[in-house]
């Protein structure tokens, strides 16, 4: 580009720039303020900090560790995807391929506005409805596929555990998988579509064919990105588990705890050294989802090849 | 399977246009393949579940400051909050009084927006309904801390700011915790809280009060009731071995013979016992734990001065409410709650065994008996108690919880000092204390009453 550059052009890439360098001087004064205040935190922890299971910070000396926490956030979330990805995809097909265009808009209308619902009415939802209705559920699964273990019941109590979080956190991720993988499933090149039909292909030969393998790579960022609101949820979380410092594999059992709701139950009355003990698990819950983003790119970047994305 | 074939000409645009999203960049940027719907959607995602982050006590009708849990991912906005607050308190008032002076006009927007107009023109007041005394009393003097003592402060509050015109008294149930670091940061000129001070916190508090340091005023007391839910039982009695023993799951069934014996004439159900306990920290838990670690020390072996559970097993919930809604809901159920859940969710409760003559009912006058027994084992002005759990004394309740304000005996903020000493003046006093039993709180016994009225006034 030759010529004298228009001021309009300088504003705007001063702009634009500045948002892109903000957004990194952002990221690295949070997680600078999350790592020196977990450096005070953890070391003065008297335990291992990834192992322990306990939470006492206030204690003499300070015990506390990670290990329920993560647990109990990647279990719960594990949960969640696996109910939430298929149904997400389902709704995604649905929507894009199946129905009438009438239909379509209001349902898409509908999945948008179940992102809308602030968390903690989930949290109200899934605390005063969902756990005592719950309860037949457990018993059923205990009863029958007790065997695996994971769903054995060992004690009383309501259905206030990390299954029961699981599916709320499903409910919960459910829109924001399927609006991005709805638009993904829209972006399928009509002459792939066309040609599987000319060929003679059913409505699900199409879809198996040319839709699933083009929206994959979109399905797993579209599942990440749920997966990260999963990992991060707080307030409905605090309000149905009820939590505990063991890890039990025992599902349908009360118990269990994520870093979010951790911290969400601890912050008020810790003192300052709790509260970075609490910043301190924190950190973790950040690198664990720095983790998840990566993978997912790492896993997008792969695909690339066979999206036909880049055609 | 050649339909995957990338040889495929893509030159025709998709015909199927999304019309919600026509405003948006143009399609090609958007496909799959670039991974960028990590990029665009996360603003939506995260701003759908930030502002939950928030409180999580839905109690009072007073509003609700700045939620603490904010300080945990944006510490230094949360200070800004505040101190743009005073600012611009200050300034309406500086506002208020040169426009007093000087135009009508401006006094009409001045009094629109903040009613400190009346405090700085008037001198005392008394109020003809009450005998709450406003002396110098005037503007807003900020307090943050335990929510052990909401209620209590709501009702004071509004008693105060009812006798006394213009003046704002706003406390921040933020937690105890959360009082004392904004009070030893001089964020408040005064912090309730649920236990006294720490060695550490009284030497830090001594920089924000000039020539003097933080002290404990008793305010408040309150029984914390072991509520249950037990069909067919309606006065159980346990003592503190057993119920350390039921908060540990070492007594699981409600027909154990400990409880048993201890209620020769109830029909105890074969049944398991579910225990509820708090999952937030607490200082109701610590007050439990301190109770249960003197009273029942071979049985309850836990951290006594823990403010979160650390038992093993039982079940969890968020808050007084939530443990009490719980209790409420579940059959074979017991927890522990401030007597005022207990009685707004009409939830029996367990009557303690103390070693006195009769079991002890969990209610305000029990509990003030036992506040009663209590030594003061703070210095000079500090008033800060040691509570006596193991008192046997007749009617006694001893699961208590004693709440302070924690203000400076010497160096208090000037600008708030005269509203700070009418304020405690007033909740110390008898009128104050006369409202507590209402809001299921136990008054202060004499005793001690009479040492805070002697301190507040003193307060300099």
């Amino acid at each position: 580009m030759r010529g004298k550059t228009r001021p309009g052009d300088r504003i705007f890439l001063g702009l634009s720039r500045g948002a892109g360098i903000s957004l990194l001087v952002i990221m690295a004064a949070i997680a600078g303020f999350l790592a020196y205040r977990a450096g005070i935190a953890i070391s003065k922890d008297d335990a291992n900090f990834l192992t322990e299971s306990e939470w006492n910070p206030a204690g003499n000396p300070p015990v506390f560790g990670i290990a329920v926490l993560a647990f109990g956030t990647i279990v719960s979330s594990v949960i969640a995807m696996i109910i939430a990805v298929p149904v997400a995809i389902g709704i995604a097909l649905f929507i894009s391929h199946y129905a009438p265009r009438k239909l379509a808009a209001p349902l898409a209308y509908v999945v948008d506005l179940l992102a809308a619902v602030p968390s903690i009415i989930y949290g109200l939802w899934g605390a005063l409805f969902l756990v005592p209705y719950l309860d037949g559920l457990n018993s059923w699964l205990d009863e029958y596929l007790g065997w695996t273990y994971i769903f054995e019941k060992t004690g009383e109590g309501v259905a206030r555990n990390l299954f029961t979080v699981g599916i709320l956190l499903a409910i919960m991720i459910l829109p924001i998988i399927t609006n991005v993988t709805r638009e993904v499933f829209l972006q399928v090149p009509k002459m792939h579509e066309e040609a599987a039909l000319a060929l003679g292909a059913t409505r699900w030969e199409v879809i198996r064919m040319s839709v699933l393998p083009f929206g994959r790579s979109g399905i797993i960022s579209a599942s990440m990105l749920g997966l990260g609101r999963a990992l991060g949820e707080t307030m409905a979380v605090a309000v149905v588990l009820s939590p505990s410092f063991i890890i039990s594999g025992h599902l349908l059992d009360p118990g269990g705890g994520t870093f979010a709701q951790n911290i969400a139950a601890k912050f008020n009355e810790a003192d300052g050294f709790g509260r970075d003990a609490l910043i301190a698990s924190g950190l973790v819950l950040f690198v664990i989802t720095l983790l998840v983003n990566g993978a997912a790119r790492a896993i997008i970047a792969r695909r690339k090849e066979y999206s036909g994305a880049n055609a | 399977m050649p339909l995957r074939s990338r040889s495929a000409p893509r030159t025709r645009p998709p015909e199927r246009v999304d019309v919600r999203r026509s405003t948006g960049p143009p399609k090609e940027h958007r496909v799959a393949g670039h991974g960028s719907p990590c990029v665009h959607s996360l603003p939506s995602a995260a701003s759908s579940h930030l502002p939950n982050f928030g409180p999580r006590r839905v109690t009072g009708t007073v509003p609700v400051p700045p939620p603490p849990t904010h300080a945990a991912t944006d510490g230094g906005n949360w200070k800004e909050h505040q101190k743009v607050k005073l600012q611009r308190k200050n300034g309406l008032r500086a506002t208020a009084l040169g426009a007093l002076a000087i135009s009508g006009a401006l006094v009409l927007t001045a009094c629109g927006s903040d009613n400190n107009t009346d405090a700085d023109t008037g001198g005392e007041k008394t109020s003809a309904a009450s005998n709450i005394k406003c002396d110098e009393a005037k503007g807003q003097i900020l307090a943050a801390g335990s929510s052990a003592q909401k209620n209590a402060m709501d009702v004071w509050v509004n008693a105060f700011q009812a006798a006394c015109s213009g003046v704002e008294v706003n406390y921040q149930a933020i937690g105890s915790g959360g009082g004392i670091t904004k009070f030893n940061q001089g964020q408040v000129a005064f912090a309730g809280s649920d236990s006294a001070l720490k060695p550490e916190e009284v030497e830090e508090s001594k920089k924000i009060c000039k020539g003097g340091q933080g002290i404990n005023l008793p305010m408040v007391g309150g029984p914390v009731a072991i509520g249950y839910n037990l069909e067919g039982v309606d006065n159980l009695v346990l003592d503190a071995t057993t119920i350390a023993k039921i908060f540990d799951s070492k007594i699981t069934k409600w027909n154990d013979p400990a409880i048993a014996k201890l209620n020769p004439d109830a029909k105890l159900p074969d049944s398991s016992i579910q225990a509820f306990h708090r999952s937030d920290e607490s200082g109701t838990t610590q007050n439990l734990h301190k109770y249960l670690s003197e009273a029942a020390p071979a049985d309850w072996k836990h951290d006594p001065k823990s403010k979160s559970w650390l038992a093993p097993g039982g079940q969890a919930a968020n808050g007084s409410s939530g443990v009490a809604s719980q209790v409420k809901q579940t059959q074979g159920s017991i927890g522990y709650f401030e007597l005022s859940y207990a009685a707004s969710q009409s939830i029996s409760t367990v009557k303690l065994d103390t070693g006195a003559a009769a079991p002890v009912e969990a209610t305000s006058e029990n509990a003030s008996k036992a506040i009663a027994a209590a030594k003061i084992k703070g210095t000079g002005k500090d008033l800060a108690l040691s509570l006596d759990y193991k008192t046997k004394v007749e009617g006694a309740y001893p699961i208590i919880l004693v709440t302070y304000e924690i203000a400076c005996d010497k160096g208090n903020k000037a600008e708030t000092l005269p509203t700070l000493k009418a304020f405690l003046n007033y909740t110390a006093g008898e009128e104050g204390q006369k409202v507590l039993s209402e809001a299921g709180y136990a008054p202060l016994p004499a005793e001690i009453a009479t040492k805070v009225r002697e301190i507040v006034p003193t307060l300099s």
